[in-house]
């Protein structure tokens, strides 16, 4: 079985390592969501004819896919959004608007995405809720000893990423929580960077909520997931209101709102990326998670081996457990690299990658992020190699 | 001109550029430059008497593009009362695109003229150039 043989777009002259941006799609996903669209294209949850039916047997069969893929207790607190973003805004103003009061204190780090920054910094002029910073060490990470320093008597709530897309660092999530449970704190986790890197068992973390995209494993753009216990969930009040939510409605404004977890889903969905979520769960099913994280955990090492035998490179982040190797070339401006590895076709992303305020710890603004997954080889970060193992500076202009 | 030549003359302007550093001198007027589209972001210091350009400055992270042409634009509009110096940025950003304009007064700044083939780098070679002529716009309004 050759992996690289799924992906329609390994066919080009490209080597993709920008993949914690998005991932290139699977074939299978390509399918599901053209099968859609030729053989059984109607609304989910409406009609009384067949076609209709079939949607919602597949809309609702995806959920299910979902629930045991990160191992729920049930399908009611799997929500479709359009992504991590949207599941985390919809997190911060449904929920923890109204359950955090003014001096609360909220818990991120430095390293986390503007997504899971944002919302919070507005929630925070609009509540006057605190954002403290859990302390990273020498190494950029997040430590249990770091989580347990932070916390004051005030700390209601930690979010944080499970794997950030800077650094690359996956966080002890499974003791951080269970910390945080025993001084009745909630935790936030955005797995946009680890859902298609590592087996995600919601239930054995005991996460309070957990959100991702399916673009970033190997399915379609525009759909996500935010999965939370379904008492939490149930507080979550709608951002949008409209059809598919609601059971009643009158003339007087009387209301009545669905379940979940439709009450969270109002209006047509986006079906076909439900549809080929499916089918990127089916595949990373297939594969296994836990042969995907060896084998990337391995291609990073191999290529932080490779890269410091470079003298003109700096690793960032040698020691980390993931997909990702954060570098610079010597004296070269980040973009400037990127650019350069452009020209022989090599995709890796140079910036802040969307941690603004990381530079505050790191020192570094900007840096050249190579982000690895299940179709890269070794024979691509050996021709990367060979690209950065030249007089870069002559030909960056 | 040759653009190897081009090439090279951008290259020591990026490796050495002219005005690098900021001072901490409140006769300069700073401003900051950064591209919405990529991550160039410098500070500009400008000073300026009796309405000559006495120095200008920069720092900060930018492509070598952004860095070079910084350079480039610093030798050229020191020295240079304010109408002189609108007039050759007024030039060079006609140069960039692809517009009419006078070779002669643009001196050193003629080795972007082949930039417009690049697109994806006109922002770069515009941008110390468009913040030294925002910082005019406020300076002297009418």
């Amino acid at each position: 079985m050759n992996i690289r043989n799924d992906f329609p777009m390994l066919t080009k002259d490209i080597i993709y390592f920008d993949n914690a941006a998005t991932t290139y799609k699977l074939k299978e996903v390509i399918n599901a969501v053209v099968d859609y669209y030729e053989n059984y294209s109607a609304n989910a949850h409406r009609g009384d004819y067949d076609i209709s039916l079939k949607v919602d047997t597949v809309y609702e069969g995806v959920r299910d896919k979902v629930k045991i893929f990160i191992n729920a207790d049930n399908t009611k607190e799997i929500i479709f959004t359009s992504g991590t973003t949207m599941s985390l805004n919809m997190i911060v103003f449904g929920f923890f608007k109204d359950y955090l009061n003014k001096d609360d204190e909220v818990l991120i780090t430095k390293s986390e995405h503007a997504s899971n920054v944002l919302p919070w910094y507005e929630l925070s002029k609009e509540k006057g809720i605190k954002i403290n910073y859990i302390k990273l060490n020498k190494e950029l990470e997040v430590t249990l000893d770091s989580v347990k320093s932070s916390i004051t008597p005030k700390t209601k709530v930690i979010s944080i990423a499970h794997i950030t897309n800077v650094i690359g660092d996956v966080r002890p999530l499974k003791e951080i929580i269970e910390y945080a449970h025993k001084n009745n704190i909630l935790v936030v986790v955005d797995g946009a960077q680890s859902i298609s890197h590592m087996k995600i068992d919601v239930k054995d973390l005991d996460v309070d909520f957990f959100v991702f995209s399916g673009h970033k494993m190997y399915g379609p753009t525009g759909i996500g997931v935010l999965y939370g216990k379904y008492d939490l969930l149930d507080k979550l009040k709608p951002i949008f209101y409209g059809g598919g939510m609601n059971t009643s409605f009158t003339s007087n404004q009387e209301t009545s709102y669905k379940e979940l977890p439709l009450r969270l889903e109002a209006g047509t969905q986006n079906i076909e990326g439900v549809i080929g979520l499916g089918a990127s769960i089916d595949y990373l099913n297939k594969i296994g998670l836990d042969n995907i994280y060896n084998y990337e955990l391995g291609l990073k090492r191999y290529a932080v081996d490779k890269l410091k035998l470079l003298p003109n490179i700096i690793v960032y982040n040698e020691n980390t457990d993931s997909n990702i190797v954060v570098f610079n070339v010597k004296n070269i401006f980040a973009e400037d690299t990127s650019r350069y590895l452009n020209k022989y076709n090599i995709c890796i992303r140079s910036g802040s990658h969307c941690a603004k305020i990381l530079s505050d710890e790191l020192g570094i603004k900007n840096t050249c992020r190579m982000s690895l997954c299940l179709y890269n080889t070794k024979e691509e970060i050996d021709r990367l190699i060979e690209v950065l193992d030249k007089d870069i500076i002559k030909e960056i202009l | 001109m040759d653009s190897n030549i081009k090439r090279q003359i951008m290259l020591e302007n990026y490796t050495n550029p002219m005005g690098k550093g900021l001072v901490d001198d409140n006769s300069y007027v700073t401003i900051r430059a950064n591209n919405e589209s990529c991550i160039d972001d410098i500070n500009l210091q400008i000073k300026i008497n009796n309405s000559i350009i006495e120095d200008i400055r920069f720092d900060g992270e930018a492509c070598a593009i952004s860095t070079s042409t910084t350079s480039v634009m610093i030798k050229l509009l020191k020295g240079k009362t304010i109408e002189e110096a609108k007039n050759i940025i007024n030039n060079y950003e006609d140069m960039i695109n692809e517009k009419e304009y006078s070779e002669d007064i643009l001196e050193e700044a003629n080795i972007y003229d082949e930039i417009y083939k690049q697109p994806n780098r006109i922002k770069c070679a515009l941008l110390p150039w468009k913040a030294i002529k925002e910082i005019f716009n406020k300076l002297y309004i009418d």
